[in-house]
């Protein structure tokens, strides 16, 4: 009897042949697999946010395994002896043996913390970036928004998930929501009262806050993303200006093998720099908080940095209370103003921003090459002024500490803050508007004049001159032709138009040899490369 | 006429003892009464009243005049004479007692350097025998609450509530201003609830016995000197140790503030580094 060959080397073509048969997979594949992505590291900033969201599915599903989201009293009988036979709720109680008692249960619940704050911090680079290249352009407007809301989602995932543990920092935090709501003119008393099921704190809002924290907001997110995503596949990804890329066409790698593999790669460094920094530092430490009592407040009681900006503008709101007599009389509070219309303003005025700046520049086409920032001061400016905005009110919700450690009076920290506030974004407006304009004019400068190349030259009637390096071709007097900008770098040292020899790439010591320099062969056989000087 | 005149006055008197006294007579032995009678008086005052300076040598202790030679050196500019206080430069020391003297002098808050809003901690001025002196001194000149004697942080092994309880006090009295993790926090115009990373037992029972710098007292009618002891031992033990898990480092135990900055310096930035070495491979 002969015995059966199996050629192994045919296995995955007889595999993929006999899938394709029955699932017509192979065209659509091609398609995908084949899909040109723009390489620039800027746009892997977006992929923090969509790798460390994955890690805090990953890791938000572990510690659901031992949270208990219930307001019970219970008296705590656990391995943490500075708690022992303290009264407190099921839900902190769980929290702490998920720390203490679980193994790897700490890691994995500062893992999920650091993730949350890593998701946060590079929505708001991702959003930096894709605001100051202008890549918010028609026709990606409505993904711009859908990043927003992101962000607006984030905050919220990431509040209620501060609130969850039940610790005295948390149940702070929800007293001040619970305040926040509480400003709402007419409706604010109701809307508390039907949250917190009742007066504040209540024994609901744990288990409100649960779901909402496990299953609506991350399935809300969840489709936000795949929406993000899809769009950012459907309209294709913006490239930078240069060499053969045009409005029209994608330069870059397929997304299939290299593409994929350093995506793969990233999302290693990503997951390994959150296990890193949630194995090394402390964060939340939830034991020392307590259970939360609403006459323990700590100093140094913050949100989350993502939060803190509402923090500061509530602790710089002068005291103006506004009394309106209709019937019984409402009130204003003075905190009505940062927290709800502050918020309101923080995201809608963002998502309006690409129609806005449409409006004004009169400009209707579609954009998928980026734009330089320094090519467009206004929306620099613009972005500066919103950025140094966030800044003075983020720090101002770490006032207290940063008083203290840096030997601050903290009157003095609040009036740095509201004068600050007023002061310093039109200011950083107009330095930015003046730094982007002089960046433009010596790019311009460079292409009419050519490289600085450093050499003074002494003419014989004594004259002295710089001698430029001229980028493109050159009169009949040897003076340069005036180059149109192209929207990309300029170069503006010698050696970036070669005039040293090529570097040796490699990180710790050179792992690629030096290029072959190329000969011209008019010249003849190898020349060596001379450093360029003055001619004498 | 000095010499001769009481012998001649004598001699009047005993001349004249028999016949009735005559007016002039009467009133001078009423005034010879009287002044005699104010010089009996006023003698046995004298000897039986304490002086105004005399006083002082006689009943200090010797180490409280060691003390007071210190005091009259260091201290007396801002707190006068005896400890009775300058006005709007140091207050009166007059029942302060020994253990707000061992807190501030021991820990190098006093002698302050200039008039601020609150004595800086630093390296300390007087070394401890020194301290114990002027400690004594002041105790001497009104009296005034000490640090007890034995110890001051609770044996775990055989009071394992201790921990807890003392946690629970920490919270509801120490936080609001010394911070959950004892890294301390600001209060207005420049005031501030120093770190508790490194104070020992003793300065931790003096300063919540006296109430240094902007501390409220909590005297042994608010906090017994048995809860006093569990809030140090949970200090002791909690916060001092380091007994914390999660990590390597608590980043300073300020809160979230800490936290954010971790994310951007560490996270972000070894993250853009990362994305530029991998866009740098194409």
């Amino acid at each position: 009897m002969k015995r059966r060959k199996i050629d192994l080397a045919q296995a995955p073509v007889n595999f993929a042949k006999g899938a394709d048969d029955r699932f017509q997979g192979a065209t659509p594949l091609r398609g995908l697999l084949n899909k040109v992505f723009p390489d620039h590291w800027s746009f892997l900033l977006g992929e923090i946010a969509l790798f460390s969201f994955i890690v805090l599915l990953g890791s938000g599903v572990f510690l659901t395994l031992f949270f208990d989201p219930s307001m019970k009293e219970v008296a705590y009988d656990g391995e943490y002896l500075a708690l022992k036979g303290t009264m407190m709720s099921a839900a902190y109680e769980s929290s702490l043996n998920l720390s203490f008692e679980v193994r790897g249960g700490l890691f994995m619940r500062q893992m999920h913390h650091w993730a949350a704050l890593l998701f946060m911090a590079s929505i708001l680079v991702h959003m930096a970036r894709v605001f100051f290249t202008g890549a918010f352009r028609k026709p990606r407007e409505i993904n711009w928004v859908i990043g927003v809301l992101l962000f607006l989602l984030g905050f919220f995932a990431g509040f209620t998930g501060y609130s969850l543990p039940d610790d005295g920092l948390s149940g702070t935090g929800l007293r001040i929501a619970s305040a926040i709501m509480l400003t709402l003119p007419i409706i604010g008393t109701w809307l508390s009262a039907s949250i917190f099921g009742g007066e504040f704190p209540g024994e609901l809002i744990i288990g409100r806050f649960y779901i909402a924290h496990v299953l609506l907001i991350p399935g809300i997110l969840l489709a936000l993303i795949a929406a993000h995503l899809g769009i950012v596949f459907k309209q294709k990804h913006t490239q930078w200006p240069g060499p053969l890329r045009t409005n029209e066409n994608v330069v870059g790698e397929r997304m299939f093998p290299r593409y994929a593999m350093k995506q793969g790669g990233f999302f290693m460094a990503v997951f390994g720099v959150i296990a890193l920094m949630a194995g090394l530092f402390q964060i939340n430490p939830i034991w020392l908080f307590g259970p939360y009592r609403a006459a323990e407040v700590s100093s140094a009681s913050q949100p989350d940095f993502y939060v803190m900006f509402m923090d500061g503008l509530v602790r710089l709101m002068p005291n103006w209370q506004i009394y309106i007599p209709i019937g019984n009389g409402y009130s204003i509070p003075p905190m009505f103003w940062p927290a709800v219309v502050g918020l309101g303003a923080l995201f809608t005025l963002p998502m309006a921003y690409p129609w806005l700046e449409a409006r004004k520049l009169k400009d209707k086409r579609s954009h998928h090459l980026l734009e330089r920032p320094r090519d467009n001061p206004e929306r620099v400016g613009i972005g500066m002024m919103a950025f140094t905005f966030f800044m003075v009110a983020t720090i101002s919700g770490s006032n207290d500490v940063i008083s203290d450690k840096f030997h601050i009076s903290l009157n003095a920290m609040t009036w740095a803050g509201r004068i600050g506030l007023l002061i310093l974004p039109p200011l950083a407006y107009y330095i930015s508007v003046r730094i982007c304009l002089g960046l433009q004019q010596h790019d311009r400068q460079v292409l009419a004049h050519g490289v600085e190349t450093g050499i003074i030259k002494r003419l014989p009637n004594g004259q002295f001159v710089e001698i430029h390096q001229p980028l493109g071709p050159v009169d009949d007097h040897g003076h340069p032709i005036p180059l149109e900008y192209a929207g990309w770098v300029v170069p503006k040292k010698m050696n970036r138009i070669g005039a040293l020899a090529p570097a040796i790439k490699g990180f710790f010591f050179p792992v690629e040899k030096p290029a072959e320099i190329p000969v011209s062969p008019a010249v003849g056989g190898a020349v060596k490369r001379e450093e360029i000087k003055s001619g004498r | 006429m000095t010499s001769d005149t009481p012998a001649r006055r004598r001699g009047r008197v005993f001349s004249r003892r028999r016949g009735a006294p005559g007016r002039a007579r009467r009133r001078l032995g009423a005034a010879v009464r009287m002044l005699a009678a104010l010089a009996l008086a006023g003698g046995v005052y004298t000897a039986f009243t304490p002086g105004a300076f005399a006083e002082d040598n006689v009943q200090l202790s010797a180490v409280a005049q060691e003390g007071k030679a210190l005091y009259d050196t260091s201290c007396i500019s801002c707190h006068g004479r005896d400890g009775q206080g300058v006005t709007e430069r140091g207050p009166s020391l007059i029942g302060v007692g020994s253990a707000s003297v061992e807190f501030q002098v021991g820990t190098g808050r006093m002698p302050m350097t200039r008039q601020e809003a609150q004595a800086e901690e630093k390296p300390p001025q007087f070394d401890k025998a020194q301290t114990e002196q002027l400690a004594q001194y002041v105790q001497e000149l009104g009296g005034g609450p000490e640090i007890p004697d034995g110890p001051l942080v609770a044996d775990i092994d055989t009071d394992p509530e201790a921990l807890a309880r003392g946690g629970e006090l920490f919270r509801v009295n120490c936080t609001s201003c010394h911070g959950f993790g004892g890294g301390g926090g600001a209060l207005s115009s420049g005031k501030f609830a120093p770190a508790l990373h490194d104070p020992t037992a003793e300065e931790l029972y003096a300063a919540m016995l006296t109430g240094p710098q902007n501390m409220p007292v909590f005297g042994d009618n608010q906090l017994t000197p048995e809860q006093k002891k569990q809030i140090i031992t949970y200090i002791k033990f909690q916060l001092q140790e380091e007994k914390d898990p999660g990590g390597l480092f608590n980043l300073g135990r300020y809160g979230p503030s800490t936290e954010g900055m971790a994310i951007f310096l560490v996270g972000i930035t070894l993250l853009v580094f990362t994305s530029l070495w991998i866009a740098g491979k194409s």
